[in-house]
């Protein structure tokens, strides 16, 4: 993920190193860095408030010590939450949400690919019945990742009941993990919203959700707080997934997330294709950020 | 997500403090102007286009248009929402059209931006104008785009063009070249061709989409930008700007609460307009973009003229005159009531309506919580009555309201709560209809009205004097039939009266008018509340 990530904030806080000494106009470029990469105006204050405090503490005088110092707090920040997957439930079930177009299926399609390498049997469901051929979407991932679908008997299904036949496959065939798509939904849409509820709701009945997991888009901005704020409260969101981080996008808001509403990230995308997925290590993406 | 606060309601914050003072000092204006770009920038506004205008803000806050004003603070508002309207480009602008048909329209974006759902929507919006339009699908990458397109167009009611099954199988140049002979064989004027999404950064698949530019010559290369796109939004749209040369932006998901930001920062950065703005899941949810309109969306103005619009599609012009005249004279009944209701229904979503009125974005909170099935509670106990009843409410003893509750399967005290609802109406009404439009809690801002301070003092005293503050406070909050009574009342004969003066008027003038406060807020709340 590293290398192939064009990050801007690296480019500008390169430009910052190539300083003498830490003046006015490297504050000022900084502020400029973050809030570029999406960091929003709340953690960029903070953050500036940090690396203020420590370089009058430190009483440095070198932009080198400046760009560690920030590296460390990102880290720092990124780090305070367990990032890893937990799949120890039999079955595990994994439900993906999110807002239309952040990339639900293509991760899904990857998460399965991932999991049935490590040697674990996958069935996906394809509970997003809404929009149209997203079940044929699903199906090709599913066939790319050699593993079993589950779909809607017949058109514009609920998407509960394909949710809860997915997992009574799962515990008839004891397949261990179960992953369910679920139709992209703007968080404002309450009545949407009730519906990933009770698709919860559903599953539980049955077996319990072991990760819930939420897909934002790189290039979202500051909306993607008021996105997992959502869906935290309607489907007890329990990780974030990072995708299109192959583009020129920053995606620094995930920091913001994680700080409010607690939720790490815990795997990031950056490709199409079926292997592009990967777990989220905080000390790779502060090193990436800042280059 | 209040606590987030959108660009609209962030301002709106921001203008309650500027908007109590009489005077301005620089200090003011520079607090001001740090809230305005924190509030930009909150909205995902890219930071260069935060710099210019707040520079350009604060340049024009100081000089001495604003002090030789009355209120130095609505000034500022002004200032702020013609900046605002400049740099969203000013004038909309509509599609061109070839000279010699097919017009071929290409779609180009972000994976993930709503490229082929906005395929169908053009096409079906299109066709509505009796367009004949053809669906190209050269998205041959994403799996199962191309059934995606096939049922969109099946939904939309359109022809499809798609040789090649996709999913990675098929050359896009080709197809997009084929289709527009296909297109002039089949006599098709208008060619929408979705390609796959891709990444500013992605060379290759931007060469791609230059080679189907220059294969096909199209009239119009739309980029379809995600309404939620954060700072990232200029760099990608600079990357399409030099790899297809786009002619226009949609913007799109803006029904989400993410709203502005990509869009002044697109607009401003490559200097394309907006040509359409697409609202939602269904077909019909997209609509031409107006900067002006938007502009007053930000600053949480509302959209009056949208939901003007939307209520003379739905009204009937007649239906309102004779309401009106039946206002005016004091015989509006239950009956009258009900078909308002029904016609208002005719609109479509309350919820949607209620959110273009000025003054919204404070209200989401309580605009999540509404019950579009109340208003057919409501219908349900005025059906409930005998027509006799209908005509004249003050035949409603006890036990007839008994028989009401029990026929409607509400209780009485609902039933009550109706009745005492609509008397009130019927009297605000009653004014209204007389000429004291400014007396119409949702359509304050409407052109013509004068300067927002006049015409909100007579709405408080309204406000004031609807009678016990905790019932009030408690029927809020319940967001009781009242809501829709009050709209319905309120939003129905207010566009079949104001439309006249509404239609001509100056948008940027409605926009210059401030926010209502907080407290006009609360007032709005009670006249709906009890409207």
């Amino acid at each position: 993920m590293a290398e192939r990530t064009p990050w801007s904030l690296a480019g500008a806080l390169r430009g910052l190193r190539g300083r003498k000494t830490i003046d006015d106009s490297t504050w000022e470029d900084l502020e400029e860095a973050l809030l570029v990469a999406d960091f929003g105006p709340d953690i960029t204050e903070a953050l500036m408030a940090q690396m203020r405090a420590q370089v009058a503490k430190y009483s440095t005088t070198d932009p080198e010590d400046l760009n560690r110092m920030l590296r460390e707090a990102l880290e720092e920040r990124l780090a305070k939450h367990d990032t890893t997957l937990k799949l120890s439930d039999r079955p595990a079930v994994v439900l993906v949400v999110g807002v239309n177009g952040v990339g639900k299926t293509t991760t899904i399609g990857k998460l399965a690919k991932f999991v049935a390498n490590s040697g674990r049997s996958v069935v996906v469901g394809a509970a997003d019945t809404f929009r149209a051929a997203a079940v044929d979407q699903l199906a090709t991932w599913a066939e790319r990742a050699g593993v079993d679908i589950v779909r809607p008997q017949m058109e514009g299904q609920d998407p509960s009941a394909v949710a809860y036949q997915t997992v009574e496959w799962a515990i008839a065939h004891g397949t261990e993990i179960v992953i369910i798509d679920t139709a992209g939904r703007l968080q404002t849409k309450s009545g949407l919203m009730d519906e990933l509820s009770k698709i919860r709701r559903v599953i539980e009945k049955q077996a319990p959700i072991a990760e819930v997991l939420l897909v934002l888009d790189a290039t979202t901005g500051q909306n993607g707080l008021a996105q997992a704020e959502a869906f935290l409260e309607h489907a007890g969101v329990t990780g974030l997934v990072l995708t299109k981080l192959d583009g020129s996008a920053k995606g620094g808001f995930v920091l913001a997330v994680q700080e409010r509403t607690g939720i790490p990230v815990k795997l990031v995308g950056n490709g199409e294709g079926i292997g592009d997925l990967a777990g989220f290590t905080p000390h790779a993406f502060a090193a990436a950020l800042i280059g | 997500m209040a606590t987030f606060g959108t660009l609209s309601s962030r301002l709106t914050e921001t203008f309650k403090n500027l908007r109590t003072k009489g005077k301005l000092s620089p200090a003011d204006i520079d607090g001001t102007v740090r809230e305005i770009r924190r509030a930009l920038l909150e909205a995902d506004v890219s930071l260069n286009v935060v710099k210019a205008f707040t520079g350009a803000v604060r340049e024009r806050a100081l000089g001495d248009e604003v002090n030789r004003a009355l209120n130095p603070a609505q000034q500022v508002v002004q200032i702020v929402n013609e900046e605002l309207v400049a740099i969203l480009g000013g004038n909309q602008r509509r599609l061109q059209f070839a000279k010699k048909p097919p017009t071929v329209i290409m779609l180009a974006g972000l994976q993930g931006a709503g490229k082929t759902t906005l395929a169908g929507k053009l096409a079906k919006y299109l066709a509505k104008d009796k367009h004949t339009p053809l669906l190209v699908a050269c998205d041959l990458q994403r799996p199962n785009a191309v059934t995606q397109l096939e049922v969109v167009a099946k939904n939309a009611g359109v022809a499809v063009f798609s040789p090649e099954p996709g999913n990675g199988v098929g050359d896009p140049v080709k197809v997009a070249k084929a289709s527009i002979k296909y297109a002039i064989d089949k006599q098709h004027d208008i060619v929408i061709i979705d390609t796959a999404g891709r990444l500013g950064v992605d060379a290759e698949l931007m060469k791609q989409a230059s080679d189907i530019r220059k294969a096909t010559n199209p009239d119009e290369v739309l980029f379809v930008i995600d309404a939620m796109t954060g700072q990232d939004a200029v760099a990608t749209a600079l990357a399409f700007q030099e790899g297809v040369d786009f002619t226009g932006v949609v913007l799109s998901k803006l029904d989400g609460d993410a709203r502005g930001g990509a869009a002044l920062s697109v607009v401003s950065e490559t200097h394309r307009p907006i040509l359409f703005a697409s609202t939602g899941e269904n077909l019909d949810d997209f609509e031409p973009f107006y900067p002006d309109r938007m502009a007053s969306r930000i600053l949480d103005l509302g959209d009056i003229l949208t939901l003007i619009e939307q209520a003379q599609e739905a009204f009937d012009e007649d239906e309102a005159a004779k309401v009106a005249q039946k206002f005016a004279t004091d015989t509006f009944t239950l009956e009258d009531f009900l078909s308002q209701m029904q016609q208002l229904r005719n609109m479509g979503s309350i919820k949607k309506m209620m959110s273009m009125l000025p003054g919204a974005g404070a209200m989401k909170a309580q605009l999540d919580n509404f019950d579009e099935r109340e208003i057919v509670r409501t219908e349900a106990i005025i059906q409930s009555m005998t027509i006799a009843e209908r005509r004249t409410p003050k035949l409603l003893n006890g036990s007839r309201r008994l028989r009401i509750a029990k026929g409607s399967g509400m209780s009485v005290t609902e039933v009550n709560a109706l009745v005492n609802r609509f008397e009130q109406a019927a009297k605000m009404m009653k004014t209204v209809a007389k000429g004291g439009v400014p007396q119409i809690p949702g359509m304050g801002p409407i052109p013509g009205a004068g300067y927002g301070g006049k015409g909100k003092v007579p709405l408080k005293k309204k406000g004031s004097k609807s009678g016990n503050p905790a019932k009030r406070a408690a029927e809020n909050a319940a967001l009781a039939s009242g809501v829709p009574l009050g709209g319905a009342a309120a939003g129905g004969s207010g566009s079949g009266f104001g439309l006249g003066s509404a239609a001509g008027g100056a948008t940027v003038a409605t926009g210059a008018k401030a926010p209502p406060t907080a407290e006009e807020l609360s007032a709005l709340q009670k006249m709906l509340g009890r409207g």
